[in-house]
């Protein structure tokens, strides 16, 4: 079965003061290849543990992550990142960025050329290849770190709030390319954000994710996704049915930081 | 007292200065480029920038403040200076019998530093001949004297008189004004005395400038320079004193680099090596490598091994400490990035952490150079056969004052030029820095 399975897992966080943190339980999800998930959630809900966890940067304490039929432990090429900001390499070129993965593969530059060529003109970063990384602005910034990751051709795709640090004109079209790269690839994309619009457009399959402990409240099929594919995502907001969809979404999160508000000063 | 006038003419020249030039400089004064249209610059430190006119002033100041206070030939106005050239001076004998007698002393002053002045073919000064006077009518004859300015001599006026101060002459009067054993009279070009047993003295007006053994005038530093050039001293040109020193320098920080690079690396990325170095490290960071000095000499000796040594203990914290800063600087999630883009650990460390703790390691690069500098000048002022320190501590056992100022002037010439090249090359290197 090919796809990615994250099987019945918890993770507990022990705190130096002899308590403890349940930071996830009992998660377990089936993401079918070439799925776009997007993961919504008030601070603290686990999403981004969650993400490490598949990404193998953590351990979970109890459950697996199996992708492809293989349980998976630590990080590997075949499950990309792409991170908020910062995660660029800013003493390497836009190129040598991009070309990361294959180098480290011990691909030679003449063989990985013609895809890491390709993956430039995708994000139109084809006149900047030259500069620095750290002479771009924020936006062009993420467009290097989407092509370093698809340049190694990931099996998933991970995004820890991959537009969170751009102002709201870049976001949108940024959203519009993650759509674009997510139909011309195929791959297999799970986007944690804060934003209830992002997640809206950019999740096929939308998650709800709870705090204390962390775990899925409520998951949604949504068809943005497909209708924003090449289109304009503002003409995707205008569907009837993302109105009421959305200010539900924002309600339930709303509910749930009431509930956190309500619980800390009970306690305090 | 002159150092009062020293610092209250420097503090003038600095608001002095900034009136005046505001007025013949203004344009220096505008604000240029980006802050123009600010209005406010008080309290934003990114729109104050080094004003150069102050700065060509401020290094003219101290320029001047050097030649105002010396004998300098360079003509810019300059303070009183000491009295040369010749003077008499009249003394009144007196007998037992209450008989006086006037005599006159001829004095020659002369430059304190006649025997270092070279004349045009290159030959020593040397000392006047004391004038030609007749002897005079009277039991006290006129005398003659030679004294160097900044000196002061005791004059046995007696020497050639008809009765000396055994047979009870004694000295009343200088210039008519009466005077008794012990007192001192002012004359214009000095102060004419009397010793506690009654023999004259003579000591001639210094006025303000410092006596060349104080404070040699900027030529005279500047013809020794040209001198230790060409004829070197204690056996080494000037160019080989700067060479050994500087070859230390670079020969200790070098081998503290690259022991201490990796030391540093391996206390960032292991337990095991971060418990093991730490206590060493942390007890010998705080020790300046100064107080090392007499065991390193103990140890090797006055040789160039001890000193290597030294500036290799020196630039080797530093240096440690600056590489496992830089791996502690490096944002987890490049590591994580480059993980999951298939990096092995030998890539993550040759292609993440080594280029991203490069700007802490050149920081401490530029520290540690400093610090060796300044040691290397201390060490071999203790004890060395060459270098820069050994130089200047050997001219101050003669009191050659101009050697030790050119030293002096070399070693901040050279830790400036440290300091600039080790920035070029920063920027040069890693021009990503402070730019993540």
């Amino acid at each position: 079965m090919s796809g990615l399975l994250i099987n019945d897992v918890s993770m507990r966080f022990d705190l130096p003061n002899g308590g403890h943190v349940q930071a996830l339980k009992n998660v377990s999800l089936d993401i079918k290849s070439g799925e776009l998930m997007s993961v919504l959630g008030p601070s603290g809900c686990g999403k981004t543990t969650l993400l490490n966890i598949v990404a193998g940067f953590l351990a979970p304490t109890e459950g697996q992550i199996v992708l492809n039929d293989e349980e998976k432990i630590g990080p590997g090429p075949e499950r990309g990142m792409v991170f908020q900001q910062g995660a660029l390499f800013e003493w390497m070129s836009v190129r040598d960025n991009v070309s990361f993965g294959p180098d480290m593969k011990g691909m030679s530059r003449a063989e990985s050329k013609e895809n890491v060529e390709h993956l430039l003109d995708v994000v139109g970063l084809q006149d900047f290849k030259e500069k620095a990384v750290y002479e771009l602005s924020g936006g062009m910034q993420q467009r290097v770190a989407l092509a370093r990751c698809l340049a190694n051709d990931p099996d998933v795709i991970l995004m820890d709030e991959p537009l969170g640090a751009l102002d709201a004109l870049t976001r949108e079209k940024m959203q519009s390319l993650v759509l674009d790269l997510w139909k011309e690839t195929g791959k297999t994309i799970i986007l944690i954000t804060h934003s209830v619009e992002e997640a809206l457009l950019l999740g096929e399959r939308l998650l709800v994710m709870a705090p204390r402990p962390g775990r899925v409240h409520k998951e949604y099929r949504l068809p943005f996704a497909d209708m924003g594919v090449g289109n304009d995502l503002r003409e995707v907001k205008k569907d009837p049915k993302y109105g009421p969809t959305r200010e539900e979404i924002l309600e339930m999160i709303w509910n749930m930081e009431e509930e956190i508000m309500g619980r800390t000063e009970e306690s305090a | 007292m002159t150092g009062v006038l020293v610092l209250a003419l420097y503090v003038g020249a600095f608001f002095g200065s900034f009136f005046l030039a505001r007025i013949i400089f203004k344009s220096a004064f505008e604000k240029k480029g980006f802050n123009k249209l600010k209005t406010v610059t008080f309290g934003d430190e990114s729109a104050i920038t080094a004003n150069r006119v102050a700065s060509v002033i401020s290094v003219i100041t101290v320029f001047w403040l050097w030649v105002a206070f010396t004998n300098s030939a360079i003509p810019l106005p300059k303070f009183p200076g000491p009295f040369s050239g010749d003077m008499t001076f009249t003394y009144t004998a007196e007998l037992e019998d209450g008989t006086t007698d006037d005599a006159t002393v001829s004095v020659r002053v002369y430059r304190e530093d006649i025997q270092q002045t070279l004349d045009a073919e290159g030959n020593p000064g040397r000392e006047p001949e004391a004038a030609e006077v007749e002897p005079g009518e009277g039991f006290a004859k006129n005398d003659t004297l030679t004294v160097a300015r900044y000196s002061f001599k005791v004059i046995n006026v007696w020497s050639n008189d008809e009765v000396s101060k055994k047979d009870g002459s004694t000295v009343v009067a200088i210039n008519g004004q009466p005077i008794a054993a012990g007192e001192k009279i002012s004359i214009p070009e000095g102060k004419v005395g009397l010793t506690d047993k009654g023999t004259p003295t003579f000591e001639p007006a210094v006025g303000l400038r410092m006596a060349r053994l104080y404070l040699p005038a900027p030529e005279v530093v500047f013809q020794r320079f040209i001198w230790l050039n060409k004829e070197g001293y204690q056996g080494y040109t000037l160019l080989e004193h700067t060479w050994y020193s500087l070859k230390r320098v670079l020969l200790g920080f070098l081998i503290g680099a690259v022991v201490g690079v990796p030391i540093g690396y391996a206390m960032g990325l292991t337990g095991w090596a971060r418990g093991w170095f730490d206590p060493i490290v942390e007890f010998m960071r705080p020790v300046p490598p100064l107080a090392l000095i007499p065991l390193i000499i103990i140890w090797f000796g006055i040789g160039e091994i001890g000193k290597v040594v030294l500036l290799f203990l020196a630039a080797l914290w530093i240096m440690i400490i600056a590489a496992r800063s830089g791996v502690s600087g490096v944002a987890i999630s490049k590591v994580h990035a480059a993980y999951s883009l298939g990096a092995s650990k030998w890539q993550i460390l040759s292609k993440v952490i080594v280029p991203n703790s490069l700007p802490d390691i050149f920081t401490g690069a530029r520290v540690a150079m400093g610090v060796c500098w300044g040691t290397v000048v201390a060490a071999e002022l203790v004890a060395a056969n060459v270098g820069l320190g050994k130089m200047i501590v050997t001219a101050s056992k003669f009191q050659l004052t101009d050697i030790i100022i050119v030293g002096i002037i070399i070693i901040g010439v050279i830790g400036f030029a440290i300091e600039v090249g080790m920035r070029a090359l920063e920027n040069w290197l890693i021009p990503w820095k402070g730019k993540s």
